[in-house]
């Protein structure tokens, strides 16, 4: 079966600068999708793409079945949240909301209907009357997102919705969003830099770098298996090895290999069931709440001159019977099936 | 207390003394004289009833009305267009019509009341259709609303177009792309994004240009004829006959709308301040054939206008005997034939009180904005100065110059050996055009870091060596542009002079109007031009020498920009 939205070999070139390129991507109805990377990986100018806000140099964009590649943003029937909000500020939060309605060509009743419908859906009916300047960080971004619903859009298009506000609000309204995906269920396609958003949000998650998909997958899928050590050092925190003992690499090298700090053992029992023991001498121990981070310096004559370290995350719980200490020395152990490794043939793109 | 801050004390004392001097004593004086008679009696508000009971002088009132808002509706409306084009679109030869808008600017009002008369006069090229040339001609009827109307429609354009270039300039396209995603059409867009955005800049447009109009009085002499408007009214009553009392009167009624445009203006000031968010996107210009042409195509007509009245005046000068005569000559060039035989003094006069008044002015305001900026003492003075230093945006040149006769004209004062010399045009001058600059200045010195003085101050540096070491050299192009300001200003400018001058320091402006009422129109043409080359001459040599200074400026501040971003990057 086709897929509900279908990109096919997008490019975009702004003179010289290649934002985009041959970005194939498919997506099905009722899927929450986030597009993960960088700054300047061109996941904004894809989502605009998408839009209808920018105009894709190459390739094509297929809405159920149709072509809408050269349609006017306002005829896709997308509707855009953005990332600073863009309401209009000489505007009440309900014509804000009802300004899209308007040229449904809807009875003034229906519109009445629908604005009070996704002001009570976001919880403002008390603001209805307020101007954007009157309400709070997080409010105008319901505002937003409430004009956004408003239009029953084929897809939602968010725009980095979460970075403006703080750290309390944006979880608040990270879990709203999902869960009035789930209530609403219209396809909806995400922007962010943010890997734990991304991660708590979506279906499927879209890596891009460098004008490219990194790679595509289930959360779970990319924090387990990144298909490179980009993915890997993006998602989450990761030591990178050789593929053959347990050498320290670095990631642009041939053979690499990797692992998450918080499956690597640590202490006395850290026991042989993956790999062979190691010793390391503590360097650092960071707190972190739930658990701690500790950077030790791998024990290893042959190469003193030039020190490798490895974070290893312990659970708070967990720490109290180790009794961490800096400069002690402690053994720990890598699990042999949560090494990850990497495909080698193709280039793999790391930041810089 | 330190020496330093006795210093700086000092210095506002100073500074609030000058100004008490020179604006509000004056002012106050003013006022005394509209509610007194002849003899010098208290008479309260008698004059303003008895000028509301003379019919004459209410038809002045309506008729100035009238041409004001006429001219203002017509002369917004044309620049909001005009810069709608410049800053929305992405038309060719912009550069060209940013620079011919502004060309007015350099003329003084009665400039283009003698192009008109050229062009619409009874002996003027369109009225007798290219002299006789063509079959028909056209009558507009020159004289009286009409010549004003549109004199006061190109002499206040530009001053419409520079705050509604601003205004355009400060749009936000994310709102832009929201009413897209939204489904609004052009015009939606335009009702409900544009207009909004631009609501404070097209209020402020409306009331400065309606000032100027209502307060004008280069135009309606020009071309006025019979048609009385305040301003006229006022010359009249102080020069015809002396009547200082009611001069005072009409005065007061000049200023009323004066200053509802300096309150609007703050009012304005301050909510816009709000208005801007730092996150704004930058409006995308996107071609579109048919419209760019629509556009490219209203400018060239506008600016094709202004360049028409400036070429005829040209031509007026240098043509023989208009209309009979029209081979070319130098003669009215040399002015000792006209209106007293007073040669090319004036002129030289007016370029020295200019750049006198250029110069101190600079020095006076840059420091008065300094002191209220920068020097933490006396909050209350500094709150008064403030207030005086912006209260002449809402004083006319005339009332001005009216307020500084009765002032400095008196014997008793001791400041009474200014009243005839050309020191009173200096000092009326840079009063009038006190406020822009200041503003200019105030807001080049709140850019600086406040820090800089506390850090000198804790270093035991003296205020005026972290002033001239640091604030000056960083804020140098801004004072560069209000001495520019003050030059231009003060080479074009009448009303306030017009009461002050000397019989033997006549202003070149001065020289306009007395060769217009001899009937003289083709000297009065070529002192015109004479003034309109010389500031433009001065405003290209300045943008010459100042490009070089500018481009540095500009490498400084991109560099604390790019160290901006390091430090941020640092940071993460």
């Amino acid at each position: 079966m086709q897929p509900y939205l279908q990109l096919a070999q997008i490019h975009k070139k702004f003179g010289s600068f290649t934002s985009l390129k041959g970005i194939d991507l498919h997506i099905e109805n009722h899927e929450f999708v986030c597009l993960l990377g960088p700054s300047g990986c061109g996941k904004t100018t894809l989502l605009r793409i998408i839009a209808g806000l920018e105009t894709a140099t190459g390739g094509s964009i297929t809405l159920a079945g149709k072509n809408i590649t050269r349609m006017p943003a306002g005829q896709r029937n997308f509707a855009m949240m953005f990332q600073s909000y863009a309401l209009f500020p000489n505007l009440t939060a309900y014509e804000n909301i009802a300004y899209g309605l308007y040229t449904k060509k809807l009875s003034k009743a229906d519109i009445k209907k629908r604005v009070e419908e996704v002001l009570d859906l976001v919880n403002l009916t008390a603001l209805a009357g307020h101007y954007p300047g009157q309400c709070s960080g997080g409010q105008q971004q319901r505002i937003a997102l409430a004009r956004a619903l408003a239009m029953a859009p084929d897809v939602l298009l968010l725009d980095e919705p979460l970075s403006a506000l703080d750290a309390k609000v944006r979880d608040k309204l990270r879990r709203e969003i999902r869960n009035l995906h789930e209530k609403c269920g219209m396809t909806t396609i995400m922007v962010t830099h943010d890997q734990e958003e991304a991660l708590t949000m979506a279906d499927k998650i879209v890596v891009m770098n460098n004008a490219e998909i990194v790679q595509i997958g289930t959360p779970q899928e990319v924090y387990e298996q990144p298909n490179s050590p980009f993915v890997a050092d993006f998602i989450g925190a990761i030591n990178f090895m050789k593929d053959d003992s347990t050498r320290e690499l670095h990631p642009q090298d041939q053979q690499a290999s990797a692992i998450r700090p918080e499956h690597i053992h640590l202490g006395a029992f850290a026991d042989d069931e993956g790999g062979a023991l190691q010793y390391g001498k503590i360097q650092n121990i960071e707190f972190r709440g739930s658990f701690y981070r500790v950077t030790l310096q791998w024990m290893d004559d042959e190469r003193l001159a030039n020190p490798r370290f490895v974070m290893i995350d312990i659970s708070t719980e967990q720490s109290k019977g180790l009794q961490l200490m800096k400069e002690q020395i402690i053994p720990f152990s890598l699990p042999k099936e949560r090494i990850i490794t990497f495909e080698t043939e193709k280039p793999i793109l790391v930041r810089a | 207390m330190k020496w330093n801050e006795i210093l700086q004390r000092l210095l506002l004392l100073l500074i609030v003394i000058l100004l008490g001097f020179s604006i509000l004593l004056p002012l106050g004086s003013l006022f005394e004289k509209a509610f007194m008679n002849e003899q010098g009696q208290w008479i309260g508000v008698s004059n303003l009833l008895n000028y509301m009971k003379s019919p004459a002088l209410l038809q002045s009132l309506g008729h100035t009305m009238y041409v004001s808002i006429i001219s203002t509706i017509i002369s917004v409306g044309l620049a909001f267009v005009y810069a709608y084009g410049i800053v929305r679109t992405p038309m060719r030869g912009k550069t060209f019509f940013r620079y011919t808008a502004m060309l007015p600017l350099f003329a003084p009002s009665m400039f283009f009341g003698l192009a008109l008369t050229f062009m619409f006069g009874n002996q003027g090229f369109i009225t007798t259709g290219f002299f006789g040339h063509l079959p028909f001609g056209i009558d507009i009827h020159l004289y009286g609303p009409v010549g004003i109307i549109i004199s006061e429609v190109v002499y206040t354009f530009p001053q419409a177009f520079l705050i509604l270039v601003v205004a355009l300039s400060m749009s936000d396209y994310r709102l832009y792309e929201a009413a897209e995603m939204l489904g609004a059409n052009p015009m939606r867009k335009f009702w409900t994004v544009t207009l909004p955005g631009t609501k404070y800049g097209l209020i402020s447009a409306f009331f400065v240009c309606f000032t100027l109009a209502f307060t004008d009085f280069g135009a309606p002499k020009i071309v006025g004829g019979q048609y009385n408007v305040l301003a006229t009214d006022m010359y009249k009553y102080v020069i015809g006959q002396q009547n200082m009392t009611m001069g005072a009167t009409v005065g007061l009624v000049l200023i009323v709308p004066a200053c509802l445009a300096f309150l609007v203006d703050r009012y304005l000031d301050r909510k816009q301040k709000n208005a801007v968010s730092a996150k704004a996107a930058p409006y995308r210009l996107v071609p579109r054939v048919w419209r760019d042409r629509l556009y490219t195509i209203y400018c060239a007509i506008i600016s094709g206008a202004i360049l028409v009245l400036l070429l005829t005046v040209i031509f007026g000068a240098f043509a023989k005997l208009w209309p009979y005569n029209l081979s070319l000559t130098l003669d009215h060039f040399d002015f000792t034939k006209v209106a007293g035989g007073t040669g090319w003094e004036p002129f030289w006069n007016s370029i020295r009180v200019a750049a006198l008044t250029a110069v101190i002015g600079t020095f006076v305001t840059y420091l008065t904005a300094y002191a209220i900026e920068k020097i933490n003492h006396w909050k209350f003075v500094r709150q008064i100065s403030y207030f005086l230093a912006i209260l002449p945006l809402a004083l006319p040149g005339l009332v001005l110059g009216l307020a500084y006769i009765f002032f400095f004209n008196d014997r008793s004062n001791p400041m009474h050996g200014l009243y005839g010399s050309i020191w009173i045009l200096v000092l009326v001058n840079i009063v009038h055009f006190f406020s822009v600059s200041f503003i200019t200045a105030t807001t080049a010195l709140k850019k600086l870091d406040s820090e800089f003085e506390k850090a000198s101050d804790s270093m035991g540096v003296p205020f005026y060596r972290t002033l001239f070491r640091v604030t000056i050299p960083i804020t140098l192009p801004a004072m560069m542009e209000m001495g520019i300001y003050f030059f231009i200003n003060s080479m074009v400018t009448i009303s306030a002079v017009v009461f002050l001058y000397a019989p033997d320091l006549k202003l070149a402006s001065v020289m306009i109007v007395n060769m217009d009422d001899a009937g003289d129109i083709a000297p009065a043409s070529a002192m015109s031009i004479l003034l309109v080359a010389t500031s433009v001459l001065v405003r290209i040599l300045y943008e010459w020498a100042t490009s070089a200074m500018r481009k540095r400026a500009a490498k400084w501040q991109s560099r604390t920009n790019d160290a901006q971003q390091d430090s941020g990057a640092m940071k993460l």
